[in-house]
C-alpha cells in the first residue's frame, strides 16, 4: 500500500494547525474557517478511502484466505534510537479498529468544522474573537487524535495521548477570559495527567519486561512472507504472560505484575474516558464551545480509554482480574452517571453525564468479552457502540449547540416548547434520543443490545445491572427531550426575535448525523471489527444484524426502554406535580444525585486540606530554606570565583603570552611528573 | 606523476576555483558591478557545498590518499568539510549587508578572498597527514584571519584586536613548531603514520613536553584555557561577520584537526599522556569560560566566552575516541554552527542598524523587535541545551559518547561538564530575560533588517529546530561514522 495517503492524513491537519496558528490572524475569519474545513474535508476523503481499501479491497495484506482481517504496518520510521533495543518509532498501523476510528474521527471532526462556521458567531453574523485560533486548535486536535489511533506502538500512542490532552486543554479554555472555563481546562488537564502517571508507569512496566513497545509484538504474530503484516494471536499474549510469570519477580503486592501493568494502563484510560473516580473533569469540560464538546468530549477523545483497552485486549484476556476491575469500574460508573444525569439542569451537563455512562457501557462490554462466547462478542459490541455512540452523541451535542445558540443559555428550564420554532433541531434531537434510548431500528438499539447480550453471556448479575442503566438512560434522555421541546414556551422578551433554526452550515451536519444515527445500526460490524479479525457471519446483507439478534435479550431491553420512555412521558410531557412529588419522596437520593454525590467537594477537601495543607506547606518551607539556600550558596561561590579570576583578562598582550607559555609548560610538566 | 591523484582533492579544487573566480571578479569587473561580488561569492560557495554533498553521495566509500600519503580524504572527512561549508554559506549570507556598506567598498574583495584562503587552509588541516602540509594549512588558516580582524580600518579596537591576534598566533605557531621539532627529533619523520608507530614504545620528558606544545599550538585556535586569552579582545574588536566566522568555522575545523592529530599522531599515548592533559584542559576551559561569561555586558565578548566553554564540550567528543564520540562531535559542531550563527546574526543585524552591542541595550527588545528576540531566544536555548532544541540533543549525544569511553574519570568529567551547563543556563537566560522580561524602554527602535540578514537568520533558526526534531541528521552521521574502518582511519 502506498504511504502517501496515510502520511497526508496526518500531515494535513498538522499543517493546518501550523498554518492557521501562524498566519490565521492575518486572514479574515471566513477564509480561516473555510481553509480549516476544506483541509479536514480532504482528510475525510483520504481516511474514507483508506478505510474502504482496508475493509473492502480484499487485498492479501488486509485479509487472509480464511476471511480474517490482518494488521498492516503502513510505515514505521525510527524517530529516536537510544540504544540498540530502546527505539522509539513513529508509524501507521492499519487494523480493524484503527480503520474504524479513522472514519469516526474524520466524520465527526469534519461535521464540527462545518458546524462551527455557523456556531462561532453571534446573531448578527459577527465571528467570535479568536475564531482562527479555534480552527487551528481543532486541526491540532484532529492531528493528535488521528496519530493516537494509528499508533503502532504504545509510546507513540502515549505521545499523542498527551497531545490530545493538551489540545483538549486549549479548547476547553478557549474562552480564556471566563474564569470558569479556565478552571475547567486546568481541572481536565490535571485530572487526566494524574491518570496518565499510572499509564506511564504501566507502559514502562510492560515494556521493561517484554522489551518492546510495539503492539504487534505484544498481541500478534507476523504473517509469513509478507512484510509489515501480522495477525492477532492469543499465543503471543500467552507468551508475554509467560515472560512475566518466569521473571524474577512475577508478583507484586498479591497480584501478578502483568495485572499491575494492565490495571495501571487502564488507569490512563479511566482518566481520559472519565471513569469513576476520575470522571470529575468531564462535566466541567462543557465550559468549552459546544462543537468542541461534540468532537472531543463525546465522540473521540473520551473514547481513547476504551480504544486503549481494545488495543491491548489480548493481553487483558490473560488476566481475569484486570478484566473484572474494568467491569466493576464501568458498571458503577454507568449507574452513577445515569442517576446524576436525571437531576441536572444544564443541557450540556446532562449530555456529559450521559456520555460518561455510555462510555462505561463500552468498558463493561470489553470487560465481559471472552473469546469463548460468540467469538468475543463483547469486544465487537464495544467497538460497535463506540461507533454508533460517536454519531448520535455528536448529533445530540450539535443539537444542544443549536439550542444554546438560539436561546443563549445552557439551562434548559429556560427553553421549553421549542418544537414549533426549531423543527429541524427537534427532529434531529428526537432521533438522537431514540438512538441512545435503544429503540429499534435506530443505531443505539443494535449496539446496546449486543452489549447486553455479551453481559448476559458473562453473568446474569451484570446483565440486570446494565439493563437497568439502559432504562435510566432512556428515562433521562426523554426527560430532557420533553423539557426542551414540550411544555409551555416562555414568552419572548420584547425586542428579541423568537428562537429559530440555524444557518445551513449548522443544519447540514445535523441532517447528516441524523441519517447516520438511523442507519448505522445495520452496519454488519461483526464482519468488520472483531478482536482477532475473525468474521462472525458467513455472509452479510442489510439485515444481518437484525437476524443475528438474540431476541430474548432484545425484547426485554426494548420493553425496558419503552417503559422508561413511558414513565418520562407521564412525568414530563406536560408541567405537573409528579416530579416534585417523587423528589420529595426520596429527598436524600435526589440531593446526592443533584450534587453528583459530592465528588467535587471530596476532591476539594483532599487537595486543599490534605495535599496543600499537610504536604505542600512543609515542602515549600524545605524548598525555600534548605534547597534555595544551597543553591544560593552555589551561586555566591560561582560569582565570587568569577570575581577572583577577573584580573587574568587584563587586556595586555604580554600577559596573555606569558600565561600561554606558563600554561603550556605546566601542562607538560605536571603530566610528565605524573607519567614518568 | 599520476595526475589522477588530484581527483581526490575535489573539494579543495572546487574551493580554489571559487577563490580564483572571486579574485578575477574583484580585479576585472567594472566598479558598478562590484556590488554583486557578495552574492556572486555566496552563490559559488553554495554550489561548492552542494557539489560536496553530491560527490560525497557518489563517493565509492572508503578513504583515498594522494601524494604519497600526505593527503587523505574519506566520506567522513568530506562530510566534515561539508559541515564547514554550510556554516560558511550562512556566514556569507549574513555578511552581505556589511560588505556592501559604504565603509567596505574598497575592501570588499579582500574579505572574501581572505576568507576563502583560510577555509582552504582548514581543509588542508583536516586532510593533511604530513606535518608540512598540516602547518601550511594551519598558517594559512591563521594569518589571513589577522587581516580580516583588521578589516574595520577606522575602528581603533579592530587594530588592537588584529595586533593581539597576530602576536598570539605567531607565538603559538612558534610553540607548536618547537613541539614538532621535538617530535621530529625523536622519530625522524613528519608523516603521521610513521610518528604513530615510532612513538608506541617511547616515553620521555621531551615527548610529554612535545605533546603539550602541540596541544598548546592547536589549543590556541580552539581557545582552550589557558591559551584563550586573546579570544575576548579579538571577538569584540573584529567586525561581527569575522567574529562569527572565527567563532564557528575556524573553531569547528580546528576541533577536527585536533582530533586527527591527537589520534593519528599521538594515538599510542592516549591513556598515558594526553588523556590527562585533556581532562585538565576541558575542565578548565568549560569552567573558566563560564565564569567569565557571567560578567560580560558586551554581547560579542559574552559570546566569546560562551564559545570558549562550548569548545570544552566539543573536546568531550575528542576524548571519547569512539565512533559515537566522532558522530556526536560532528553533530555538535553542526548544531553549534546554527545556534551561534543565529546569535551572531541577531547581534550583527542590530549592530548594523543601530551600532548597539551591549546587553543593556537589549532590554525590552521583544517589544520593539519581536522576531529578532525570538530568534535570539532560540539561539540561547539551543546553546544552553534546552530540549527540544538541537543544542539539547547535541549535548546529550556528546555526553553519551564520552560516557561510552567507560572509565571512572570520564564520569567525573561529564559530571563537571553537566554542572557547568547549569551555570551556562544562567547567563544564556540573562539575555533572554533582558529581552523579554525587562520593563525598561528599549533603546533599539523597531527596524527592518536587510533581506540577507533575515535569510541567514531563517536558515539558522530552521537548523536549530530541524536538527533537534528530525532524527535523520544524527542518525546519518552515526551511520557514516559507524562503518568501522572509516572511523578507524579517522581516529586511528
Amino acid at each position: 500500500m502506498d504511504v502517501t495517503i496515510p502520511i497526508l492524513i496526518l500531515a494535513i491537519p498538522l499543517f493546518m494547525f501550523v498554518f492557521l496558528g501562524l498566519t490565521g490572524m492575518k486572514m479574515s475569519h471566513k477564509v480561516a474557517g473555510i481553509l480549516g474545513t476544506c483541509g479536514m474535508g480532504t482528510v475525510l476523503v483520504l481516511a474514507y478511502y483508506t478505510a474502504f481499501q482496508y475493509f473492502f479491497s480484499g487485498a492479501d495484506i488486509f485479509i487472509n484466505g480464511a476471511g480474517e482481517r490482518l494488521q498492516y504496518l503502513v510505515f514505521d520510521q525510527t524517530w529516536l534510537q537510544f540504544t540498540e533495543n530502546l527505539v522509539i518509532k513513529l508509524g501507521f498501523l492499519l487494523d480493524p479498529i484503527s480503520a474504524m476510528m479513522l472514519v469516526v474521527i474524520t466524520t465527526i471532526s469534519f461535521m464540527v468544522h462545518l458546524y462551527s462556521m455557523g456556531y462561532m458567531r453571534d446573531h448578527h453574523g459577527v465571528y467570535e474573537h479568536g475564531f482562527q485560533r479555534f480552527y487551528a486548535f481543532l486541526s491540532l486536535f484532529s492531528f493528535s487524535m488521528l496519530g493516537l489511533v494509528v499508533a503502532p506502538n504504545i509510546f507513540q500512542m502515549y505521545i499523542f495521548w498527551e497531545l490530545v490532552g493538551a489540545s483538549s486543554y486549549l479548547l476547553i479554555g478557549f474562552y480564556y477570559t471566563k474564569p470558569s472555563a479556565v478552571s475547567a481546562s486546568k481541572k481536565a488537564f490535571i485530572v487526566t495527567r494524574f491518570a496518565d502517571l499510572g499509564f506511564l508507569i504501566g507502559i514502562l512496566t510492560l515494556s521493561w519486561y517484554t522489551g518492546t513497545f510495539n503492539f504487534t509484538e505484544l498481541t500478534s504474530i507476523p504473517v509469513e512472507g509478507m512484510a509489515g503484516v501480522s495477525q492477532v494471536n492469543i499465543g503471543t499474549a500467552e507468551y508475554v504472560r509467560g515472560i512475566f510469570a518466569n521473571s524474577a519477580a512475577p508478583t507484586f503486592m498479591g497480584a501478578s505484575v502483568l495485572t499491575w501493568a494492565l490495571v495501571l494502563i487502564f488507569m490512563g484510560g479511566m482518566g481520559k474516558s472519565a471513569m469513576m473516580p476520575l470522571h470529575i473533569w468531564l462535566p466541567d469540560a462543557m465550559e468549552g464551545p459546544t462543537p468542541v464538546s461534540a468532537l472531543i468530549h463525546a465522540a473521540t477523545m473520551v473514547v481513547a480509554g476504551v480504544y486503549l483497552v481494545a488495543r491491548l485486549f489480548p493481553l487483558y484476556l490473560m488476566e481475569e482480574a484486570a478484566l473484572d476491575i474494568i467491569v466493576v469500574v464501568g458498571a458503577v460508573t454507568a449507574l452513577y452517571a445515569a442517576m446524576v444525569a436525571c437531576t441536572q439542569l444544564d443541557i450540556k451537563r446532562v449530555l456529559a453525564f450521559s456520555t460518561i455512562s455510555q462510555i462505561a457501557f463500552m468498558m463493561v462490554s470489553l470487560g465481559v468479552a471472552r473469546p469463548e462466547f460468540h467469538h468475543g462478542l463483547g469486544y465487537m459490541a464495544s467497538m460497535f457502540h463506540l461507533f454508533t455512540h460517536a454519531m448520535f452523541k455528536a448529533l445530540l451535542f450539535l443539537c444542544a449547540g443549536a439550542l444554546i445558540h438560539a436561546i443563549g443559555s445552557n439551562n434548559y428550564t429556560e427553553m421549553h416548547g421549542l418544537r414549533k420554532h426549531m423543527p429541524i433541531t427537534h427532529v434531529a434531537f428526537l432521533i438522537g434520543c431514540l438512538a441512545i434510548a435503544g429503540i429499534i431500528p435506530f443505531a443505539g438499539f443494535f449496539s446496546k443490545d449486543e452489549i447486553l447480550t455479551a453481559c448476559f453471556g458473562h453473568s446474569i448479575f451484570w446483565y440486570i445491572w446494565m439493563s437497568a442503566v439502559a432504562g435510566l438512560t432512556a428515562f433521562y434522555m426523554f426527560r430532557l427531550y420533553y423539557l426542551i421541546f414540550w411544555w409551555k414556551e416562555h414568552k419572548t422578551p420584547e425586542g428579541h426575535h423568537a428562537p429559530h433554526d440555524q444557518p445551513w452550515t449548522m443544519t447540514l451536519p445535523l441532517v447528516i448525523l441524523s441519517v447516520v444515527s438511523c442507519v448505522a445500526g445495520f452496519v454488519p460490524f461483526g464482519n468488520l471489527v472483531t478482536w482477532n479479525g475473525h468474521p462472525m457471519f458467513e455472509s452479510v446483507d442489510f439485515f444481518t444484524n437484525l437476524k443475528a439478534l438474540d431476541w430474548s435479550v432484545a425484547s426485554i431491553s426494548l420493553l425496558v426502554a419503552l417503559a422508561a420512555i413511558g414513565l418520562a412521558t407521564v412525568m414530563y410531557r406536560k408541567e405537573n406535580a409528579l416530579p416534585s412529588k417523587m423528589r420529595n419522596a426520596l429527598p436524600a437520593l435526589w440531593t446526592w444525585c443533584f450534587h453528583r454525590f459530592y465528588f467535587d467537594e471530596l476532591y476539594m477537601f483532599i487537595t486543599h486540606r490534605i495535599i496543600f495543607g499537610c504536604i505542600s506547606r512543609p515542602l515549600a518551607w524545605f524548598d525555600r530554606h534548605v534547597i534555595d539556600g544551597t543553591m544560593d550558596a552555589f551561586a555566591t561561590i560561582t560569582n565570587k570565583a568569577s570575581e577572583v579570576i577577573k584580573p587574568l583578562q587584563s587586556g595586555q598582550i604580554q600577559m596573555y603570552v606569558w600565561y600561554y607559555l606558563v600554561g603550556a609548560l605546566l601542562l607538560g610538566g605536571i603530566t610528565a611528573l605524573c607519567v614518568i | 606523476m599520476d595526475y589522477s591523484q588530484f581527483l581526490a582533492m575535489k573539494q579543495e579544487i572546487g574551493l580554489l576555483a571559487v577563490f580564483l573566480l572571486v579574485f578575477l571578479y574583484d580585479t576585472f569587473m567594472p566598479r558598478g558591478a562590484q556590488k554583486g561580488l557578495p552574492v556572486f561569492t555566496t552563490v559559488l560557495m553554495l554550489l561548492v557545498t552542494l557539489g560536496g554533498f553530491c560527490s560525497y553521495c557518489m563517493a565509492p566509500g572508503g578513504e583515498v590518499s594522494a601524494f604519497a600519503g600526505m593527503y587523505v580524504t574519506s566520506p567522513v572527512i568530506a562530510a566534515i568539510k561539508n559541515i564547514l561549508n554550510i556554516g560558511v554559506v550562512i556566514v556569507l549570507i549574513q555578511s552581505i549587508k556589511w560588505t556592501n556598506s559604504e565603509a567596505m567598498t574598497m575592501r570588499r574583495g579582500e574579505f572574501y578572498e581572505l576568507l576563502l584562503v583560510t577555509l582552504f587552509g582548514m581543509y588542508l588541516m583536516i586532510s593533511g597527514r604530513h606535518f608540512l602540509l598540516f602547518i601550511i594549512g594551519l598558517e594559512s588558516a591563521s594569518l589571513p584571519l589577522a587581516a580580516m580582524v583588521a578589516l574595520d580600518k577606522n575602528r581603533y579596537e579592530s587594530h588592537e584586536a588584529a595586533v593581539k591576534y597576530i602576536l598570539t598566533a605567531v607565538f603559538s605557531s612558534a610553540i607548536f613548531m618547537m613541539g614538532l621539532s621535538f617530535v621530529y627529533g625523536l622519530t625522524g619523520s613528519m608523516y603521521f603514520n610513521d610518528i604513530y608507530f615510532a612513538l608506541t614504545s617511547q616515553r620521555s620528558l621531551l615527548l610529554v613536553m612535545a605533546v603539550a606544545f602541540v596541544i598548546g599550538g592547536i589549543g590556541f585556535k580552539l581557545s582552550l584555557v589557558p591559551f584563550h586569552l586573546w579570544t575576548a579582545d579579538v571577538y569584540q574588536g573584529a567586525p561581527t561577520s569575522v567574529t562569527s566566522y572565527l567563532s564557528v568555522i575556524s573553531k569547528g575545523a580546528t576541533a577536527f584537526a585536533f582530533l586527527v592529530v591527537l589520534n593519528q599522531v599521538f594515538g599510542a599515548l592516549y591513556s598515558q599522556v594526553w588523556e590527562v592533559m585533556l581532562y585538565a584542559l576541558i575542565i578548565l576551559t568549560i569552567t573558566v569560560g563560564n565564569l567569565f561569561a557571567i560578567r560580560q555586558r558586551n554581547m560579542k565578548r559574552f559570546l566569546a566566552f560562551s564559545s570558549i566553554s562550548q569548545a570544552g564540550y566539543i573536546m568531550l567528543g575528542v576524548i571519547a575516541g569512539n565512533a559515537m564520540g566522532l558522530a556526536a562531535m560532528m553533530y555538535y559542531i553542526l548544531v553549534y554552527i546554527f545556534s551561534n550563527l543565529a546569535a551572531f546574526g541577531v547581534i550583527g543585524a542590530i549592530e548594523n542598524a543601530t551600532g548597539k552591542v551591549s546587553m543593556d541595550d537589549y532590554k525590552g527588545l521583544y517589544k520593539t523587535n519581536p522576531r529578532l528576540s525570538v530568534a535570539m531566544m532560540l539561539a540561547m536555548f539551543s546553546l544552553a541545551g534546552i530540549p527540544p532544541f538541537a543544542g539539547f540533543f547535541s549535548k546529550f549525544f556528546i555526553f553519551t559518547g564520552a560516557i561510552n569511553q567507560g572509565s571512572v574519570a570520564i564520569y567525573v568529567l561529564v559530571l563537571i561538564a553537566l554542572i557547568n551547563t547549569i551555570v551556562s543556563l544562567y547567563y544564556y537566560l540573562l539575555v533572554v530575560k533582558a529581552m523579554f522580561i525587562s520593563d525598561d524602554e528599549c533603546v533599539v527602535p523597531n527596524f527592518r533588517s536587510a533581506c540577507s540578514e533575515r535569510l541567514g537568520l531563517w536558515i539558522s533558526v530552521g537548523g536549530i529546530l530541524a536538527l533537534g526534531i528530525v532524527s535523520y541528521f544524527y542518525n546519518s552521521l552515526l551511520e557514516l561514522t559507524g562503518v568501522s574502518e572509516m572511523t578507524a582511519y579517522f581516529i586511528g
